[in-house]
């Protein structure tokens, strides 16, 4: 452990010799050992203490206590600061050492954990944290890699190894990395015990997806890339096991480097209060000074003449540094206008809501069986506030799951359910599922509601037929067989997996395939094709096709892809059929479907070979590979016939439009910023009812040039303009360049308007001299839609928008590209479901369906935010009117800093006596129930609009607790100015009166946090009465005789209370205080009420009055649109698994057939493959061009 | 001050290496062991089989209630939480975050989607209370014209008459308050304001209109004297004036510079101590045979019961003379006699004496009156003091003219509420008719606009 903490000089390069532990030792490289915790036992409390010093508010206590030290300041006793401060400190410790405990032990497990290394020729057992740069280690399938490694050899053919990285960066699928040619051949182990290479490579850093080194061995150089590396938090899989050398261990690994401070977000209002607590203390310093002038005035006018009595001190030479010491004994005194339980209270009250959003019920997950959680518990009030939403769409609105849905076979559209009486039924009210029971192969999951589908199937129409047999064959999908019978395919995107799940339920099972045969069971019967080509997808060509030779000898080729590329290349003799496969296609675009074409060719022999020549020739060329292999596959892949259509549904996540619809009827704007294409995202959009056909007009920019997207967003401005003048609104639209005067008129534009920009426009959009104007127009719109955008652009987006709308803004996602956008956010929200669980990781709540989002915000959040208002009013005004009491006694007392309570009451008043009736109320408190805030969406405004706390609320509060502590102090004062008591003694002595004072004052703020409490539970009753009794309980304790008599001079109020409070004219002033101080309060409260209520006033009111309403539930249907949409076919995949299939890389040896094994085109794979990788590392364009996992 | 932390600071990326749960420990996953609320808290049966029976048995009343007022109330909140037959939901059984937990999850699943981070078959469902649902029964005021109207109203009713009442009493009051501070050349006292003349006995003459009924209260008043000043009211030894014997001969350094005199141990120590008002009041009737007739004035009873009792007492000692209990302490500076020959009266003497806690009670205000004599009823048939004239006889020891103080000499009698306090009367009248104004405000606004807001419907 203690090696964890070494600390080193940076490196510049890294050195690590395979197998030579003392070479490797020279350079004292870190261990593996990888240490998160920041204490143990000795240094904690030392460490902690700085830590916490380090608070601006902890120091400044710290000086009052040392202030409260010196004798000729102190004004109350250290004990004053020391307890609250203590308090403090001790929970903040004990919290943070729980937390390092957690720490200390998931370190120790994931230290201990296990793994075989290679040490003196044997494969020895040994923890996690003993691994050490250069040795050899063996992995094993499903283990976790343990540190950067540099991939030497593995049980795959060609030192492939196929690694899962959701714990890196979130994608699910598998990805493949290989062993460089040299080292794939070390086996076994006494090979590899005799290896002796040197790696030099770059020093440990942070990129994941990028890393350089050479190996040296046997005088031969070999150059290293990411693609022969297996980083740490890795999973192997598919691989029975490898070999790796560790470059790269513990803080040093790609994965530790990666994880940086957080940073640490603060809400609006955490925000306000700083600013208001700042200015508190400017308040503070002003009081001071006020007193400490009055105190060198007094001292000279009066205090010297009164010296016959009261002498100065020793010290204090002058009126004037009396007036300064003064001033800091003030300052102690006032202190409590900043109390600091107010940072304890607003933490246990954030902590409180954040259990709330755990425990809710109505956010837990019954499916995935995850519950809410609140990952930070400093944000919740700001979840009332959100005014911007940014959304990822895959995972996030939609579930990524694809279902075969529908189909069109030859002009025959199979898919639509209809009921008894031969309407066509909604969805969601389905009968029952088709049955596959007759097929032993079909997936039980697998679910279809059409019965005249499967009895085309089985009546054997051969149109029918063909289309399966093509959903069968032409794909990239690879399938493993477990058991007998127990298939289970990898597809490299979910439509194609549901595709060929489809065919495999309607009786075309993909069994197996070999890189030159593919396997299917039609209809029972195994029939082996031979594969001849696979023409695999690409961005540009939009489809993918293959040519199987049947085993009758025909040779044939399927082909499926995008309707708008495939429907030119079709036979024309097919018109009358395209037709009406086009109108289905419209149908199902129209119902959001993601829609497929499905064609095939027939080629004689001869045609084929001498294609088959050409492509040979086309694919062994040096120069522009690609493009003549592109213009090949483009030449037989024509004159096709038209087979029919699949739809997808991308199936969008429960209750998600409802969500949409309700958000946005809380004037919250929701914009999907997605990486899918814009075909599928407009599709999305409509169907989650962003976009409506209601609407005026959606803009979609889609320029390439910086001139273009101008254009567009100017055209898009102009047309607004244009409608809203002709709708009549009275302006006159002005060329503007002051961008937030512009943006103020565009948003009063009338109609509904969406845009949709894409990728490219958006880069240029963003870019500083036409940010604004983006921002401008896509602020005037209802909808936004940003498509193909990159994981940067998402966070730029959101960055713009919170740098110029001064909004709060929300971004929800699932997958490791929304994370920069959930950090840059306001607040952060991780979709707990499909892809990993690196948005998890970083968000700052998380659930695992989006409909939550409405109860997070509608319900959690505006309550969080009403809560932490209220809470923030009362709490100032309670301290002003504790503490300006004492401001108003300084006239009276010659400004010598005496207080006017007792030293105990104020110690405990913040911390005992009126704490908790405030934290409950922080916490309980509800206005409206949560049903009323959700059928009410208008009653969300308050907190974007930031009405219920800001600088007006703060001083009315400021200005309330003032005239508290006026009336506190003066009415007391006039009662007491001559009075005497009822046995003739004097009344007015300091003690009665500080107890007067105190115990009207807790009972005034008592009576009004029963005010503020608009909720009153069991628990608000239990702190309110209980707050009092407590008062009165400790009151008479402290002045009781026992205390006194042990402490006399700790406890001189001894009789005290009992002798006060036995007077009438005591309670009688305190009554009148209790009236004097409520009742503007009342009368104010219920004219307000009266004269303008708000939205949640007057839904309370309503309630009461019309107890028994029934609550009117809105139901919205999902109801099928008929738009005239055109759906786009998106793969989401990159470019696929083909050409590992043709070269046969990937088949297990043992599955392979041996002879069709051909080097030549194998080794050109893997250089296209590296090649490609490079490329797109590479170029930083690249990534703009790779679709993205929505 | 707790601001919360930022999320764990280091480990954070990607979850083998962090707890998946926390980023602040605030975050409520790491406090679930210890934070939840008991009651509410359905014990797993594996964690405590033997302890928890009696709890169940609680819970299953809490549940039995719940139950009870779901079903009575006919909510429709969601769906029904498992009811109790369902298998103990094990809720954070183990600190759910290690890494750990993702691997193992991870294994087991293998290739299948993940249910959710660290998520195993352990179910984490929230339990359906009224607590954690927020659905606790409560009360909601509202502040309808029903309710604050007549509050306004009874307010007024209540106060006004309790203001009269108060007002009358304190009229009945007789009260006498006589200035022989002599800072005016005319006053008798004049004379004493310069320091030689000592003795200094002045005599003021005053007449009664009424007589004063019932016991009768001699005060002395100070004004422009700040008691409450804060090195003043803290510059006493409350372990000394307790009788604490190392006290007395070592009192506090609160008393500094009236801590010590010549070396030897001040009792009673400190300014306020020091500063206690030594003049002597004789009050005499001049009766109609000109003779004048001295006014009793009693001592004791002026000072409170717990004062006199618990809060001084003489230092001990064996016998019954005091000067030997204060044996090596010396006087204040400014007295004129040593602290056990205040009185004559053994239990009126020392720290005892009655004057002296009366001046140690320090004032709240700069001006102040203390309770000097008490003047006794004698019978019921005669006035205790007739009307008449009187005359005042003062030993003046106390100089206050320095700092520009005055002093008062006040006779007056009491009533139930203590003295003479016309402010509180008129400040319930006051506030009696403000409040019954306003109601009438609020219900004349009320009446106008109410049709208007509260009860039209809700326009979103």
């Amino acid at each position: 452990m203690a090696l964890c903490a070494k600390k080193r000089p940076p490196e510049e390069e890294r050195r690590a010799r395979a197998n030579d532990r003392e070479y490797n030792e020279k350079f004292q490289y870190a261990s593996n050992c990888i240490k998160t915790s920041k204490y143990n036992i000795l240094t904690f409390l030392p460490v902690n203490l700085f830590e916490q010093f380090q608070e601006v508010a902890n120091t400044y206590f710290l000086f009052l206590l040392i202030l409260q030290l010196i004798p000729q300041i102190s004004s109350l006793s250290w004990f004053t600061t020391i307890v609250p401060l203590v308090l403090v400190l001790t929970i903040t410790a004990v919290k943070d050492a729980t937390d390092d405990y957690f720490r200390h032990k998931s370190d120790n497990q994931v230290n201990n954990r296990q793994s075989q290394v290679l040490i003196n020729g044997i494969l020895q057992q040994e923890q996690w944290m003993n691994v050490c740069v250069g040795d050899i280690i063996k992995l094993e399938n499903n283990q976790f890699v343990a540190a950067d490694l540099l991939l030497l050899s593995s049980s795959e053919p060609h030192g492939l190894c196929y690694i899962e990285t959701a714990e890196l960066d979130g994608e699910t699928n598998m990805k493949v990395r290989q062993a460089i040619p040299i080292t794939s051949e070390l086996g076994d182990i006494s090979k590899l015990a005799k290896f002796d290479g040197e790696v030099i490579c770059e020093p440990p850093n942070n990129k994941l997806d990028k890393f350089s080194g050479t190996l040296y061995w046997k005088e031969d150089k070999f150059p290293l890339s990411n693609q022969n590396m297996l980083l740490r938090g890795c999973v192997l899989r598919n691989t029975e096991w490898c070999f790796g050398l560790v470059i790269f261990a513990g803080p040093d690994t790609k994965l530790m480097q990666n994880s940086g401070r957080t940073k640490f977000k603060r809400t609006s209002i955490d925000r306000l209060m700083n600013t208001l607590v700042l200015w508190i203390f400017g308040f503070l310093v002003c009081m001071g000074v006020i007193l400490a002038i009055g105190n060198a005035i007094w001292e000279h006018e009066v205090g010297t003449r009164f010296q016959v009595y009261l002498p100065w001190d020793e010290a204090v030479d002058s009126a004037f540094f009396s007036g300064f010491l003064s001033f800091w004994s003030y300052i102690i005194i006032l202190n409590t206008v900043v109390p600091i339980s107010l940072y304890v209270s607003v933490e246990v009250i954030r902590l409180g809501h954040s259990y709330f959003i755990n425990w809710d019920k109505k956010m837990f997950c019954m499916k995935k069986r995850t519950p809410a959680e609140a990952r930070t518990t400093t944000l919740n009030e700001e979840l009332g506030q959100v005014e911007y939403i940014f959304s990822d769409k895959t995972g996030t609105l939609t579930q990524n799951i694809m279902v075969f849905n529908k189909c069109s076979i030859y002009g025959r559209s199979y898919g639509d359910v209809f009921d008894v009486l031969g309407h066509k039924a909604e969805l969601g009210e389905k009968p029952e599922p088709v049955d596959f029971s007759f097929n032993p192969l079909a997936d039980k999951k697998f679910l279809f509601w059409d019965p005249s589908l499967l009895e085309a199937v089985k009546i054997g129409d051969p149109h029918t037929h063909e289309f399966f047999r093509l959903l069968s064959l032409c794909h990239t999908v690879m399938s493993e067989e477990k058991n007998e019978g127990e298939l289970y395919y990898k597809a490299q995107s979910p439509d194609e997996g549901a595709l060929v799940t489809a065919a495999r339920n309607f009786g075309f099972v993909f069994r197996s395939r070999t890189p030159k045969t593919i396997t299917v069971h039609e209809m029972g019967t195994a029939i082996t094709y031979q594969l001849l080509a696979i023409l695999d997808f690409n961005n540009i060509r939009k489809r993918m096709s293959v040519i199987v030779r049947n085993p009758e000898g025909k040779i044939r080729l399927y082909c499926k892809g995008a309707d708008t590329i495939l429907l030119d290349r079709l036979h024309h003799s097919t018109q009358e059929l395209l037709n009406t496969t086009m109108d289905h296609l419209n149908e199902y675009a129209g119902e959001g479907l993601r829609t497929l074409v499905l064609a095939y060719r027939d080629l004689d022999e001869e045609y084929y070979e001498e294609w088959a020549e050409r492509r040979l020739q086309a694919s062994l060329a040096q120069d522009s590979r690609e493009d003549r292999l592109a213009s090949i596959y483009e030449e037989v892949e024509n004159n096709m016939m038209l087979l029919g259509a699949t739809a997808i549904e991308d199936k969008l996540q429960q209750g998600v439009p409802e969500t949409i619809a309700l958000l946005t009827l809380a004037n919250i704007k929701i914009w999907v910023l997605t990486g899918d294409k814009q075909e599928t995202a407009v599709n999305i959009g409509y169907s989650c009812k962003m976009l409506t056909d209601d609407m005026t007009e959606v803009f979609i920019v889609t320029g390439h040039t910086v001139l273009e997207v101008r254009e567009e967003l100017r055209k898009a401005r102009e047309k607004m303009m244009d409608s809203s003048r002709s709708v009549g609104n009275g302006f006159t639209y002005q060329e503007k360049l002051s961008s937030s005067k512009l943006t103020s008129d565009l948003e009063a534009v009338a109609g509904e308007y969406a845009l949709v920009i894409n990728g490219h426009s958006l880069a240029h959009a963003l870019e500083a001299d036409m940010e604004l104007e983006f921002l401008e127009t896509a602020c005037a719109c209802k909808a936004v839609i940003c498509c193909r955008v990159t994981p940067l652009q998402k966070a730029q987006v959101v960055e713009l928008v919170k740098k110029y709308k001064k909004a709060v803004t929300l971004a929800i996602g699932d997958g490791a590209n929304d994370v920069s956008m959930i950090k840059t956010a306001h607040i952060g929200v991780g979709i707990s479901g499909q892809e990993g669980i690196q948005a998890v990781l970083a968000s700052d709540y998380s659930f695992s369906q989006f409909k939550f989002l409405q109860r997070l915000l509608l319900v959690h959040g505006r309550w969080s935010y009403l809560r932490m208002c209220k809470f923030l009013c009362y709490f100032f005004y309670k301290n002003f009117a504790f503490t300006m009491v004492h401001f108003w006694f300084g006239f009276f007392c010659g400004f010598s800093a005496q207080t006017v309570y007792d030293q105990y009451f104020i110690t405990l008043y913040n911390i005992v006596y009126t704490s908790l009736p405030v934290l409950a109320m922080g916490v309980f408190d509800q206005d409206v129930p949560e049903q009323r805030s959700m059928e009410y969406p208008k009653l969300y405004e308050p907190g974007q609009l930031n009405l219920l706390f800001n600088k007006r609320e703060f001083f009315i509060c400021i200005a309330q607790g003032i005239y508290t502590s006026v009336l506190m102090f003066f009415i007391p004062y006039g009662v007491f100015a001559e009075a005497t008591r009822d046995d003739g003694t004097q009344l007015a002595d300091y003690q009665s009166f500080a107890v007067t004072v105190a115990t009207s004052l807790v009972i005034v703020v008592s009576v009004q946090i029963g005010l503020d409490t608009g909720y009153w539970t069991a628990i608000n009753h239990f702190f309110i009465w209980g707050s009092l009794a407590v008062y009165f309980a400790i009151l008479f304790a402290m002045h009781s005789n026992g205390l006194f008599d042990m402490f006399p001079n700790q406890f001189r109020f001894v009789g005290n209370a009992q002798n006060t409070l036995a007077q009438p004219t005591v309670w009688l002033t305190i009554v009148l205080t209790t009236v004097v101080c409520i009742m503007p309060v009342v009368a104010f409260r219920f004219l307000r009420l009266n004269l303008k209520p708000d939205l949640s006033d007057t839904v309370r009111y309503t309630q009461l009055v019309r107890k028994k309403q029934k609550a009117q539930h809105r139901c919205m249907r999902r109801v099928g649109r008929t738009g005239s949409r055109r759906s786009g076919y998106a793969f989401s995949h990159q470019e696929g698994f083909g050409e590992l299939i043709m070269s046969g890389k990937n088949m297990r040896l043992s599955s392979l057939a041996l002879s069709s094994f051909t080097t030549r085109s194998s080794s050109s794979w893997i250089e296209s493959l590296r090649r490609k990788k490079s490329d797109s590392a590479s170029s930083p364009s690249g990534g703009a061009d790779k679709p993205l996992k929505g | 001050m707790i601001r919360v932390r930022p999320p764990f600071p280091s480990p954070i990326y990607p979850p083998p290496l962090v707890p998946p749960s926390s980023p602040s420990f605030l975050s409520p996953s790491h406090w679930r062991l210890q934070l939840t609320f008991a009651s509410y808290q359905r014990p797993s049966a594996e964690e405590c089989p033997t302890s928890s029976a009696p709890r169940r048995r609680r819970l299953r009343w809490w549940r039995w209630r719940r139950r009870r007022r779901r079903r009575s109330s006919g909510s429709c909140q969601g769906q029904q939480a498992d009811p109790f037959g369902g298998p103990p939901a094990r809720r954070g059984a183990a600190p759910r975050g290690p890494m750990a937990m993702n691997y193992n999850a991870k294994d087991e699943v293998d290739g299948g989607p993940p249910c959710a981070p660290g998520g195993t078959a352990k179910t984490r469902r929230p339990d359906n209370t009224a607590f954690k649902q927020q659905r606790l029964p409560a009360w909601q005021p509202i502040l309808t014209a029903g309710t604050v109207l007549p509050i306004f109203f009874i307010i007024g009713l209540i106060f006004i008459p309790i203001g009269i009442g108060i007002f009358v009493t304190s009229n009945n009051i007789r009260e006498i308050e006589i200035d022989y501070t002599g800072t005016e050349p005319s006053s008798p006292c004049n004379k004493c304001l310069s320091p030689d003349v000592t003795p200094c006995i002045c005599t003021i003459n005053f007449t009664l209109e009424k007589s004063f009924e019932g016991n009768v209260f001699m005060y002395y008043g100070l004004s422009n004297f700040y008691q409450n000043h804060r090195r003043y009211v803290k510059s006493r030894d409350d372990s000394q004036l307790n009788g604490d014997s190392s006290a007395l001969l070592n009192p506090s350094k609160e008393c500094e510079p009236y801590r010590r005199n010549e070396d030897k141990p001040i009792a009673p120590c400190g300014a306020i101590a020091n500063s206690m008002f030594n003049d002597t009041l004789e009050l005499f009737l001049i009766g109609n045979d000109s003779y004048p007739m001295p006014i009793a004035l009693k001592k004791k009873g002026i000072a409170w019961w717990t004062d006199k009792n618990v809060k001084f007492r003489n230092p001990p000692g064996g016998d019954n003379n005091l000067e030997e209990r204060f044996k090596g302490t010396t006087k204040p500076v400014n007295w004129l006699k040593p602290v056990y020959m205040l009185d004559s009266d053994q239990d009126n003497n020392g720290f005892i004496n009655e004057d002296f806690i009366v001046w140690m009670r320090t004032a709240a205000l700069p001006t102040f009156r203390k309770l000097y004599r008490l003047i006794e009823r004698k019978s019921d048939l005669h006035p205790t003091l007739p009307a008449g004239r009187y005359y005042l006889n003062i030993t003046y020891n106390y100089p206050v003219h320095y700092f520009d103080g005055r002093k008062r000499m006040i006779l007056s009698t009491i009533s139930w509420m203590g003295g003479k306090n016309p402010f509180l009367g008129i400040a319930y009248i006051a506030v009696g008719s403000i409040s019954f104004l306003l109601g009438v405000v609020l219900l004349v606004i009320n009446h106008k606009y109410r049709n208007s807001s509260n009860t039209a419907d809700i326009t979103i």
